[in-house]
């Protein structure tokens, strides 16, 4: 007969629990967002009487999770980026000639004199007055080429080189293209990603989508263009010897020189020379690496004049160490081991892979690698968003009401039963959105209030089995039992079968239509889920106190 | 006393007519198929990209004015229309612009955005944009193609879902009734061009989303009742089903009908177009799986012998709480 064991009962009330618990921060949605605020604040740059007031305003055991607005609601900016990947090929190329000049150079015999040509397709030509030569002159420039792994893990070289005319033409691979767009898009979405931190706004989202582009979404900032300009900026790298530590920020650092905070520790301060010995401009590539005792490490690569200054520095500097500074802050400040004279060099330190990796994402990190093509812009303005979020809570809101309304005059106590269902049911969904960290969106409004609609669907489909059950003459108790019992596979298929276009729907879709699916998937489950166990429950409960002979649905 | 929607006991023969009823879906197909191709949909910047603008201030919109500030900068086809919305304030004067993708032009330009607000703003001084969106061309071809992969594939996974659960002609019903409402919401939107956007995309699968939950619904009755009345014929056990299942049809399509008009009416004019789809979409789709659904099941005619579920080709599933 109509039983639900007890641990049952426990679990399903404990989820409930939980869910209205995980809820409850939107109740108190401005307070909980300070708090929030004060929390991050406090973990980047420590403690303020302020802060810490602010953060007092929502207690530390409560959870904290809110359901984000997504752009449509708190107003932002919305940026879809193409980075022009290309770019970079010509000038690896073009920094691939010296190379090139210095190897042929010594076999001046053989392959005559050699001269750079122009070329429009981004490929390196280099002509040789001596064509004869040609064949010794591939082999030495394919004795330039670096072993690349591509994605399928097979092994080949990062050039191409061939013989056109008298013409040796250098192009970068199919696997070093890969390899190289992948660094660039790496690159790219860091240096935007430091860009938009240092303005400290909140939240940001910076998302790479398929194989060159980047999504940016920045809530309130005032428009797209702003976010352009700020992406624009480049970042500042140099490289600057190292005057001193220390640990206050407001000791005086002396004529010339500068104080600044070290990237990852903090309260530790450098105090630098102003005047940077190499600046980023002349960094050309810097990978993460091992040295020879097997630590991680980062090796780094500078042009020609770069190098010149660099070697000259190192030379005259052995022992003391100097700062790689990243956007007035040091990223880390190595010991000159021994005069660099090459123009390449390795930082090591206490690295860990991921932070060599890290490390080296950051120096090439200098400017944007590559040039960004906006293909997508979206400004909407606070009050729009405030507006939407106020026509939302309405629509929510008399909806709701009516719902209950509604199901109240239908069915009567078992109605009212639903709605105390339906009531959860929003509590969960909310819960479950905080929980994941969901975005909210307006026509992830239109999903929740289309959940109100559907939600009771559930409900309904058993009732009116009941209400047929009735009709047979069996026991109430029975009757109830029955019309979950049969119901059940109409509510199962009926849900799964919106769910498969929820999920389509998130796969496919973007930006608001994605919030649309998240709350109608979830919804589905937070509804089926009320409806099978929880208005199940509450009719129970009812039905062991009372006992009625006869129930009217 | 209980509110009913619909009485006890009812007992309507819903497939006497069940010709005429095709034909009037068949011709309302046609009428929105012709639509379309005569007069296209008024697609939104996502689908041919452009920039809108949303301008608000605080004197009456003056179109023709707008239309001679932007007018002068030669930037093509531009459309200016007012927007009026209940929720808006004596004065909030809110008008979209709308001005179409450059030619040349692969990604977005700022300039053109910066040219259009600075000449609006000599006309009409306290203009606000409240928004502005921008869409290049590049991308708005691929949102299409995306959005016809979603419906495509949403309908297909639909068809396999219930080709499994229940029987093939059950998978061909639902998907015609459909393919049914997504064409005559495609049609309502072409005759009454209104904007077709991103938006509507996700309106017209939850659309589907819900013609199918009604037309699951009617069907897992109508495989109950092919067990329980054996003899009968089909469109007897049809005209049951439905009968049985019309009081809940009603229940949930009032419910969320009641719902839906309330965004309508109050949830702001952002999202009144996909409000609108998704009302469309209920009274289409309840109508569609009673009859087209239902008719097609019995057009091509199920299977009757469902004693043996187990031996019924494929579906392991289709007796699992019958």
């Amino acid at each position: 007969m109509l039983q639900i064991d007890l641990w049952k009962r426990l679990l399903i009330w404990t989820t409930v629990a939980v869910g209205l618990f995980l809820a409850l921060p939107n109740l108190f949605y401005p307070r909980v967002e300070q708090h929030n605020d004060a929390v991050a604040a406090i973990e980047m740059s420590g403690e303020t009487p302020e802060l810490v007031a602010r953060s007092a305003g929502w207690p530390d055991f409560l959870p904290s999770g809110l359901v984000n607005l997504g752009l449509d609601l708190r107003g932002g900016a919305h940026l879809l980026a193409e980075v022009q990947v290309e770019d970079v090929y010509a000038s690896r190329l073009e920094a691939l000639w010296p190379e090139v000049r210095d190897v042929l150079r010594p076999e001046r015999e053989a392959v005559g004199t050699i001269r750079l040509q122009p070329s429009e397709d981004g490929a390196l030509r280099v002509r040789i007055s001596q064509p004869e030569g040609m064949a010794r002159a591939l082999e030495l420039v394919r004795g330039l080429a670096q072993p690349v792994v591509s994605v399928t893990g097979s092994l080949s070289n990062d050039l191409d080189v061939r013989a056109e005319g008298a013409d040796i033409v250098v192009t970068l691979s199919e696997a070093e293209q890969t390899a190289t767009d992948e660094r660039t898009m790496q690159q790219s979405l860091e240096i935007i990603r430091r860009r938009i931190d240092e303005v400290g706004t909140r939240e940001p989202t910076i998302q790479r989508q398929g194989s060159d582009r980047i999504l940016i979404q920045v809530p309130g900032i005032g428009s797209a263009a702003e976010l352009k300009e700020i992406i624009g900026t480049t970042a500042q790298l140099t490289f600057q010897p190292v005057v001193g530590r220390t640990d206050d920020s407001n000791s005086a650092p002396g004529v010339g020189n500068e104080v600044l905070p070290s990237l990852d520790e903090s309260g530790v301060f450098y105090i630098l020379e102003q005047a940077p010995v190499v600046s980023g401009e002349e960094l050309v590539d810097a990978q993460p690496a091992f040295d020879q005792n097997g630590r991680p490490a980062v090796n780094f690569r500078f042009n020609p004049s770069g190098a010149r200054k660099f070697g000259d520095y190192t030379a005259a500097n052995i022992g003391n160490p100097f700062a790689i500074v990243l956007d007035e802050e040091v990223i880390s400040a190595p010991v000159i081991q021994s005069h660099i004279p090459g123009g390449s060099g390795i930082i090591t330190g206490n690295f860990s892979v991921e932070e060599s990796t890290q490390l080296a994402v950051l120096l090439r990190a200098g400017a944007l690698p590559a040039g960004l093509e906006f293909l997508e812009e979206r400004t909407i303005g606070p009050e729009l968003g405030q507006d939407s979020i106020e026509a939302g809570r309405i629509a929510t809101l008399v909806a709701f009401v009516g719902v209950l309304v509604f199901m109240a005059l239908s069915y009567g106590l078992f109605g009212m039963f639903a709605n105390i269902a339906l009531i959860i049911n929003i509590g969960l969904l909310f819960g479950l959105l905080s929980l994941i960290g969901a975005t909210l969106t307006l026509p992830g409004i239109a999903g929740i209030v289309l959940t109100v609609g559907m939600a009771v669907d559930a409900n309904v489909l058993v009732f009116e089995r009941i209400r047929e059950e009735l009709k047979t003459a069996k026991g109430p108790a029975r009757a109830i039992e029955l019309g979950y019992e049969k119901a059940l596979s109409a509510i199962v298929d009926a849900n799964i079968t919106t769910f498969i276009t929820a999920v389509i729907l998130f796969v496919m879709g973007s930006g608001p239509v994605r919030g649309f699916a998240i709350t109608l998937g979830l919804g589905i489950m937070t509804s089926v889920f009320t409806a099978i166990f929880v208005t199940r429950l509450l009719i129970v409960i009812w039905f062991e106190r009372r006992r009625p002979k006869t129930i009217e649905v | 006393m209980r509110l009913r929607l619909v009485r006890e006991n009812t007992n309507f023969d819903f497939f006497s007519r069940w010709k005429l009823w095709f034909g009037i879906s068949a011709f309302l197909m046609v009428l929105s198929f012709g639509s379309f191709l005569l007069q296209g949909l008024n697609y939104g910047i996502d689908f041919r990209g452009g920039t809108t603008i949303r301008t608000e201030s605080a004197q009456p919109v003056d179109v023709g004015q707008y239309r001679d500030a932007i007018g002068a900068l030669d930037l093509g086809d531009i459309t200016i229309s007012e927007v009026f919305d209940p929720s808006f304030g004596p004065d909030e004067n809110v008008a979209m612009v709308r001005i179409q993708a450059q030619d040349g032009e692969e990604a977005v330009s700022t300039t053109v955005i910066e040219q259009v607000e600075a000449a609006l703003q000599t006309v009409v001084p306290d203009i606000q944009f409240v928004s502005v969106e921008s869409v290049g061309p590049k991308v708005s071809g691929e949102l299409i193609q995306t959005a016809i992969i979603a419906v495509v594939l949403a309908i297909g996974a639909v068809l396999i879902y219930i080709w499994l659960r229940f029987e093939w002609q059950f998978a061909v019903g639902a998907v015609i009734a459909l393919v049914h409402d997504v064409i005559l919401t495609i049609g309502i939107f072409s005759e009454l061009q209104i904007k077709f956007d991103l938006a509507i995309i996700a309106a017209l699968l939850t659309i589907v989303g819900y013609s199918l939950n009604d037309t699951v619904v009617v069907f897992d009755r109508v495989r109950e009742n092919l067990v329980k009345y054996k003899k009968k014929d089909l469109k007897e056990v049809l005209n049951i089903s439905i009968n049985e299942t019309l009081s809940r049809t009603f229940m949930t399509s009032a419910t969320t009908l009641l719902a839906l008009v309330a965004l309508f009416v109050l949830g702001g004019d952002v999202i009144r177009g996909f409000v609108f789809a998704m009302i469309w979409g209920v009274i289409v789709g309840t109508y569609s799986s009673i009859f087209v659904a239902s008719a097609i099941l019995l057009w091509l005619g199920v299977k009757r012998d469902w004693t043996k579920p187990t031996d019924t080709t494929g579906n392991q599933f289709a007796n699992v709480d019958a």
